[in-house]
């Protein structure tokens, strides 16, 4: 029967795929399941039953709260501006401009920067009056700006941050496509009197659709887990300014030991995250023509 | 101790014997992590003392591992116990005290010392860094890396603005006067100096700001680490004089003062005083273009400084003989001379007075006598905040002065907030 | 894009805009360079005739092994990219070409992990890690992120737009389903791979909380955990030793780039990414 002989063909493909996913995914994920209706066991308490009691504390949080919303902010201002930008380098790099090598170079170099390594020298951007931003700013009489240091510009000056780190990375996949437009489209359409942005609209945007697709993926994937800058830079301050849902998670698992707390925390983030992941997948499936 | 000895001198004799029969030494194994917290990598200093240690002692093996910072030390010697691996020895925060007995995971240093020699090498400690390793009648713990908060002060900038430059500010009016007499604007009105600087980041605010507090008379956490005194008028006032030096006095820059920034900011002149840890002199020495000064920190009007940094703690996870040979490799640590290199090496400040008679020490300090002020201020200096569910209560109190240094909040409100959640999250503590 | 050049005016101004835009986004390559062949002295000085020195390099270079992490990393993104190829690539065939009773509601709980990042299960994994002996080792770095859901989705979807004839011209041929796999599907989905294994590249490259946790030697330690060292900010931000270990970690793949970068980008083109 060919089900059966699918069925066991499928068993012997997919079994090392399978006791991976469940050894470092399922396993963990169903244990912080567990672990979220207990209470966090110290060493002289063990963990006892609290049913919805993390959950209800993670209600009246006003940390939680405040993650909640930054990463809001942080993911509808990265995802799109990330996206865009990556898609006018492409072009940009894709047209006739001089030092077309360098510009590629310039955008692609946040790619090979470690995050770690790199807070270090935003820090120095970012500095009060030496730093070089207000340096630029002080030849216009601005400057003395406080960027990492107030909560007006704190987590916008993380968000730069993340932007500079990815929009050149998805830069490179929207040139690939970009060259696989076939030049007869184009020259079909400018024949027709498209002018340069009509034609961008008509023809190059809906041919890219996969690719964008493509990187709203990785985008929303590092939205919500892109924080080693807030570890390395602000820790969440001021005053909770920075804080996003995977620092707080963990800094409450890592920095407070309330492993119990920090696994209904990762309970909220994975739905969250599993929901995005089951509407876009839902979506893709049906849009996405692969050649 | 007699027993250890006995058996180690059996074990070295016995291996002795054996290796010319067999390549296989019965040897201890013990893991030892360790944070450096300041900066250059100093590995091959702790790599060079465990080496010594080793020569010393043959039969036991030490594997040193540098482990990140402290959060990050801490967080890999608390995983790996949860895991049932935990490091034999570590060098963690003073004030992970608390956490570590509410975790079980630590053995009580008192409970090794059987000797008199050991009881010597115990009472050679400085009773304030001794002091807060001390819970439930128990020492947890013994110094290492120690440090406390000084003053920082530009000479030239002291000279420039018509103050004596070896008359630091000993009060809090002092403080503020001079702060004036030093804060320059340009044409335009933008200050190209100014007079003070206390880091308020959310990884150091909460030290500094013990500081500040214990120069007011108050304290932030009583002495069992279950209580907190945020809401206390001494601390709403410390934090009220916090806030003015910038919205009332203009001397202090406005909003968070990076930490990490801080030396660098003090170097470029843009600070004329900066408050930090002595674990910055070497930095500050090599680096700054101007002749500075270090002072201990004034009073309101009795002096008082912060001491913090690392001790030594051994895990109850490992086996006796482990632990056994962990005492030993905690005793070579501190012993005077290493601590006194570990001190010339790293900026940390000696915990044992002994360390400083030593000749490295002495040689050091008439080289460099600004390192002397930090052991002078050792007296009057106050711990660190301990409590349980530390970093979780410094959170709290470091939200709450944030909240008030960039004017979301009032001191007295933000206090007050910070003393509901601590006394929300330390009510289990209390019996 | 070609034909109807646009006007003289408007590529002088796109070029601007592209060259400002590329020296905003170097800039902080440039500030490293800047500050790592300068004394610690003129640290935020942009002073042309500050003396050059190589001092930063040498003391980073002495003071850990760069040698060493980028072997690791490197051993470490080889071994994870080549087993999540093959990995993924296997269950993305069953997925794909071998549908059974259930498989698409597999395929749906498979999907649960692209979310489910490794860095909220740390302390699990841990464990897990630790029982089976592999804390400090190179597959310990690799093993939580081998099984990605996001690779078998990838892969499945480029499998699926394989034409069946091809399939069915292999299999007439006696081909059985590894060799069908082999001849056909893996070869018609290069464009996939490359893409997804740029993504992966760089991925691993950055990361830093896992393999921080995991291990504890230099010989293991990858650059990112490395390059931790001389970022500790607890005394203050050394930019002058940052910098310098920072260009001593990036400087095998910088040079890589600027060396192989007209036949990378091209190559990535030519396998036209979908």
């Amino acid at each position: 029967m060919k089900v059966s002989r699918n069925f066991i063909i499928s068993m012997f493909l997919l079994f090392p795929a399978a006791v991976l996913l469940i050894a470092f995914t399922f396993y963990p994920t169903v244990a912080t399941l567990i672990d979220s209706f207990f209470s966090t066991p110290r060493g002289r308490r063990p963990a006892a039953f609290v049913g919805l009691g993390n959950f209800e504390r993670m209600a009246a949080d006003p940390v939680f709260h405040r993650a909640f919303f930054n990463n809001l902010i942080y993911a509808a201002v990265t995802i799109p501006v990330s996206m865009g930008l990556a898609l006018a380098m492409a072009l940009l790099v894709n047209s006739r401009i001089k030092g077309r090598g360098f510009v590629r170079l310039a955008y692609f170099t946040p790619t090979i920067l470690p995050m770690i390594a790199v807070a270090n020298i935003w820090m120095f951007f970012y500095a009060p009056d030496y730093g070089l931003i207000d340096q630029f700013l002080g030849l216009f009489g601005l400057g003395g700006t406080n960027w990492l240091g107030q909560s007006g510009t704190a987590l916008w000056a993380l968000i730069a941050i993340t932007i500079w780190k990815l929009a050149g990375f998805f830069m490179i996949f929207y040139l690939a496509a970009l060259q696989q437009i076939p030049p007869s489209l184009l020259e079909a359409a400018t024949l027709e009197g498209a002018n340069y942005l009509q034609r961008l609209r008509r023809v190059v945007l809906p041919l890219l659709m996969p690719t964008t697709l493509f990187i709203l993926i990785n985008a929303v994937i590092e939205a919500f887990r892109l924080v080693d800058h807030v570890i390395a830079l602000t820790r969440g301050g001021p005053n909770n300014s920075t804080q996003l849902l995977l620092h707080y998670i963990y800094q409450v698992a890592f920095n407070f030991w309330d492993t119990a707390y920090a696994a209904a925390l990762s309970v909220v983030l994975l739905s969250i995250l599993a929901l995005i992941a089951l509407i876009q997948f839902g979506f893709l499936d049906k849009r996405i023509h692969y050649r | 101790m007699t027993m250890t000895f006995l058996k180690r001198a059996l074990l070295g004799s016995a291996s002795l014997s054996m290796l010319a029969l067999s390549p296989a030494i019965a040897q201890t194994n013990i893991t030892f992590f360790y944070p450096v917290q300041v900066g250059g990598p100093l590995t091959d200093v702790i790599d060079g003392y465990v080496a010594e240690f080793q020569a010393q002692n043959p039969d036991i093996a030490v594997e040193a591992i540098f482990s990140g910072n402290y959060t990050e030390t801490t967080t890999r010697a608390l995983t790996a116990a949860r895991s049932g691996n935990p490091p034999t020895v570590a060098v963690l925060l003073a004030t992970d005290i608390y956490t570590l007995i509410d975790e079980d995971v630590v053995q009580p240093i008192d409970t090794f010392v059987t000797s008199d020699d050991d009881q010597e090498w115990l009472d050679g400690f400085m009773p304030a860094y001794l002091a807060s390793a001390q819970v439930d009648g128990h020492l947890w713990a013994v110094p290492f890396q120690r440090s406390t908060a000084v003053m920082y002060y530009n000479k030239e900038a002291f000279a420039a603005a018509g103050l004596d430059p070896e008359q630091p500010p000993r009060t809090w009016d002092e403080m503020v006067e001079f702060g004036k007499a030093l804060t320059v604007s340009d044409s335009s009105g933008n200050v190209t100096q100014w007079g003070l600087g206390i880091p308020s980041s959310m990884n150091a605010v909460h030290w500094l700001f013990g500081a500040l507090v214990a120069q007011n008379g108050g304290m932030l956490s009583s002495e069992d680490g279950t209580h907190t005194f945020f809401d206390s008028p001494e601390v709403i006032e410390a934090l009220q004089f916090f806030v003015d030096l910038s919205t009332e006095h203009g001397i202090h820059p406005p909003g968070i003062l990076e930490w990490g920034t801080t030396p660098s900011d003090f170097m470029q002149g843009r600070l004329a005083m900066a408050w930090h840890t002595t674990g910055n002199l070497s930095n500050i020495r090599n680096n700054a273009p101007f002749d500075f000064g270090v002072a201990p920190y004034p009073g309101n009007p009795e002096p008082a400084s912060v001491l913090g940094g690392g001790n030594l703690y051994i895990f109850s996870g490992a086996s006796e003989e482990q632990q056994a040979a962990a005492f030993e490799f905690v005793k070579f640590m501190t012993s005077a001379e290493l601590l006194a290199d570990w001190g010339v090496q790293t900026g940390y400040v000696a915990p044992r007075d002994d360390s400083w008679e030593t000749e490295t020490l002495r040689n050091f300090v008439q080289e460099v006598p600004q390192a002397q002020v930090a052991r002078m201020q050792i007296a009057d200096s106050v711990p660190e905040i301990s409590t349980f569910e530390a970093a979780r209560i410094n959170q709290v109190l470091n939200t709450g002065i944030q909240a008030a240094v960039i004017g979301e909040q009032t001191p007295e409100a933000a206090m007050q907030a910070a003393q509901a959640e601590a006394d929300r999250i330390l009510a289990i503590y209390r019996d | 894009m070609s034909a109807n050049r646009p006007s003289n005016a408007t590529q002088i101004s796109v070029t601007l805009f592209a060259w400002c835009l590329a020296l905003l986004w170097v800039l902080p390559l440039l500030f490293a360079i800047w500050t790592a062949i300068h004394p610690p002295v003129y640290v935020g000085s942009f002073d042309l005739f500050a003396p050059l020195t190589l001092e930063n390099f040498v003391r980073v270079w002495n003071a850990a092994p760069f040698d060493r992490y980028f072997l690791n990393t490197f051993i470490l993104v080889t071994f994870v990219v080549i087993s999540q190829f093959v990995i993924c690539t296997l269950a993305a065939y069953a997925f794909a070409v071998f549908p059974f009773r259930g498989s698409q509601w597999l395929f749906m709980v498979v999907l649960v992990q692209l979310m489910v990042m490794p860095e909220v299960l740390l302390v699990r994994n841990y464990a897990t890690i630790s029982k089976m002996g592999l804390i400090d080792t190179i597959p310990a770095i690799a093993l939580p992120y081998l099984a990605s859901a996001f690779g078998i989705f990838l892969f499945r979807q480029a499998f699926k737009s394989v034409p069946k004839e091809l399939d069915e011209a292999a299999r007439m041929e006696g081909a059985g389903p590894l060799k069908v796999l082999w001849r056909v599907y893996v070869p018609l989905s290069r464009s996939t791979y490359l893409a997804y294994g740029l993504v992966m590249v760089a991925y691993h490259w950055n990361n830093f909380l896992w393999p921080l946790v995991v291990t504890n030697s230099a010989t293991t330690r990858p650059i990112t955990v490395g390059l931790q060292v001389f970022s500790t900010v607890e005394q203050g931000i050394d930019w002058p030793t940052v910098t310098a270990a920072t260009l001593l970690s990036v400087a095998p793949l910088l040079v890589a780039f600027l060396i192989f970068q007209r036949q990378f980008v091209q190559s990535f083109m030519r396998s036209g990414i979908r």
